[in-house]
């Protein structure tokens, strides 16, 4: 079964394209270094890394909120210089307006595109009740816990249909059980949407039970250390926990990533 | 009945107003001084006043000036405050004149207003706007500073031009610390225009002021000085509420 996942993953075409991509702030600290990365389209990537290994700053060079300071980025063949409609970000933090309701919240991507309120409202209420928070609409974040707060984000990016969505440790301000569950309804979403998802995470598991494919970083200069094809167990949630080859999987990268730890 | 009991019952509230007053009373009846007048004395000298005409007419020459002044702070103040938020190069301009009018004791520049100025309204208003002014100005510049950047990042990645960016996000953000400024500013106003009528020329309340001091009514004098207090009070508590309305509509109802 591993066998066969990474063989389509292996065909599928590539939707982002990292070339020769380095990163260095204030002339100093190297925080990438000549990354060549392919993401293949419709696929989940994780990039997995110690602390420090510009993970986040990669994503966000992706999404255009950063430059590179060498390197391109490509994006459905074409060169980025910022944002794009293609792509879609997800915070860390969530990046709700407090100010305003989970609805426009959700509909914001779209009232940044200057679509009609009727219209953005309808779109992102679809959104909405996809991460399962119909009736919360006219809700304030501060009323919501932050298992949910990261799904009105998560509805917001989905809601601008984006062909890529960028995740910068989506999970990570959110308590344990609610993370599962969250990780859970991720991978249904996926069969739905069929979009392409980068996920930076720094948990083990979580990138290996969410991806297609883990990118695995080293650490000062941020550099491609491996690329492991994770094998998608099919199955239940809880079978795919107790799943010989994903428990393997999570071992192997546990060790490469020890190393970097003991450096 | 225990609705009454809690915090932010009505309550609460006439109770503290109450025992105010009373220890007001008391103190005047003690007395601490001959001219301070106890409590029910000076509200006599409020109705007289009232009743005479002289307080409603001396307060329209009072809050004409005041209201120009706080209209001309708040608009220009929150301009220059976010512009100088908004890019260095106007900050690097503007923000050092602000910083030393605020530090400076700018009480002591109203007689010099005078020589300028005449002793009429344009006086007036200035003083209200040099007290006033700095710190709507510092507050907006830091509100603007400080807003979250990752709300920033967000309107960027979603496209969001630099205009959307400003009114859609980070206006909005900053709203809370600008209109403290404002708060504060409008309290500023209201020691200039107090300080203007009693240094410039006794006009309005401030003729209520010294009139009532050269003649010894100290019930009136009181009375005028505890009005113009409330007022004040009442305006930065209108502010409050005005900025939950326009721009916190997650706080309303709290």
């Amino acid at each position: 079964m591993a066998a066969e996942t990474s063989d389509t993953s292996a065909k599928a075409e590539s939707i982002v394209e990292v070339r020769h991509l380095s990163k260095t702030y204030d002339g100093r600290v190297r925080a990438l270094e000549d990354i060549n990365l392919s993401f293949p389209k419709g696929q989940l990537t994780t990039l997995l890394g110690p602390s420090g290994c510009g993970k986040t700053t990669m994503l966000k060079i992706i999404a255009g909120l950063l430059e590179p300071s060498s390197g391109e980025v490509f994006v459905n063949g074409k060169k980025i210089t910022g944002p794009g409609p293609e792509r879609a970000f997800v915070f860390q933090d969530f990046a709700l307006m407090p100010w305003a309701t989970v609805l426009r919240n959700a509909a914001f991507g779209l009232e940044l595109r200057g679509m009609a309120k009727n219209e953005r409202n309808e779109i992102a209420r679809k959104y909405i009740a996809e991460v399962g928070l119909t009736g919360f609409e006219n809700s304030y974040p501060r009323e919501l816990s932050g298992g949910m707060r990261q799904r009105v984000g998560l509805a917001r990016a989905l809601a601008v249909n984006a062909d890529v969505l960028l995740m910068d440790e989506p999970f990570s301000a959110v308590d344990e059980q609610t993370r599962r569950k969250f990780q859970e309804d991720m991978l249904a979403l996926m069969e739905i949407e069929k979009k392409t998802f980068i996920f930076v995470t720094h948990s083990i598991e979580e990138a290996v039970y969410l991806s297609d494919q883990v990118v695995l970083l080293s650490r000062l200069p941020g550099k491609v250390s491996e690329i492991i094809k994770a094998p998608k167990a099919a199955g239940s949630p809880d079978e795919i926990r107790r799943d010989k080859v994903y428990l393997d999987t999570v071992e192997h990268i546990w060790q490469t990533l020890r190393k970097y730890l003991e450096e | 009945m225990h609705e009454w009991f809690n915090k932010d019952s009505i309550f609460w509230r006439l109770l503290s107003i109450l025992i105010f007053f009373s220890a007001w009373e008391i103190a005047g009846r003690v007395p601490i001084s001959p001219a301070f007048p106890t409590f029910i004395d000076t509200m006599e000298g409020l109705f007289r006043m009232i009743s005479d005409g002289s307080f409603f007419e001396k307060y329209m020459i009072t809050l004409k000036p005041l209201l120009v002044g706080v209209f001309i702070t708040c608009f220009f103040g929150i301009t220059f405050g976010v512009s100088m938020g908004l890019s260095d190069r106007i900050d690097w301009l503007g923000q050092p004149v602000f910083i030393v009018l605020q530090a400076a004791p700018v009480s002591a520049l109203i007689p010099m207003i005078t020589y300028v100025y005449g002793i009429g309204f344009t006086s007036k208003i200035i003083a209200v706007c040099i007290l006033a002014m700095p710190v709507v100005v510092l507050n907006s510049i830091n509100a603007v500073r400080n807003a979250n950047t990752s709300l920033i990042e967000m309107s960027r990645s979603f496209q969001g031009t630099r205009m959307q960016e400003v009114f859609k996000v980070i206006l909005p953000d900053a709203s809370p610390m600008i209109f403290a400024g404002l708060r504060l500013g409008v309290a500023g106003g209201f020691v200039g225009i107090v300080l203007a009528e009693l240094l410039i020329t006794p006009t309005g309340i401030g003729d209520l002021i010294s009139y009532h001091r050269s003649v010894a009514n100290y019930a009136e004098m009181y009375a005028t000085v505890l009005s113009i207090i409330l007022l004040a009070a009442a305006t930065v508590r209108f502010f409050e509420r005005l900025e939950v309305r326009l721009f916190r509509p997650e706080k309303q109802g709290t």
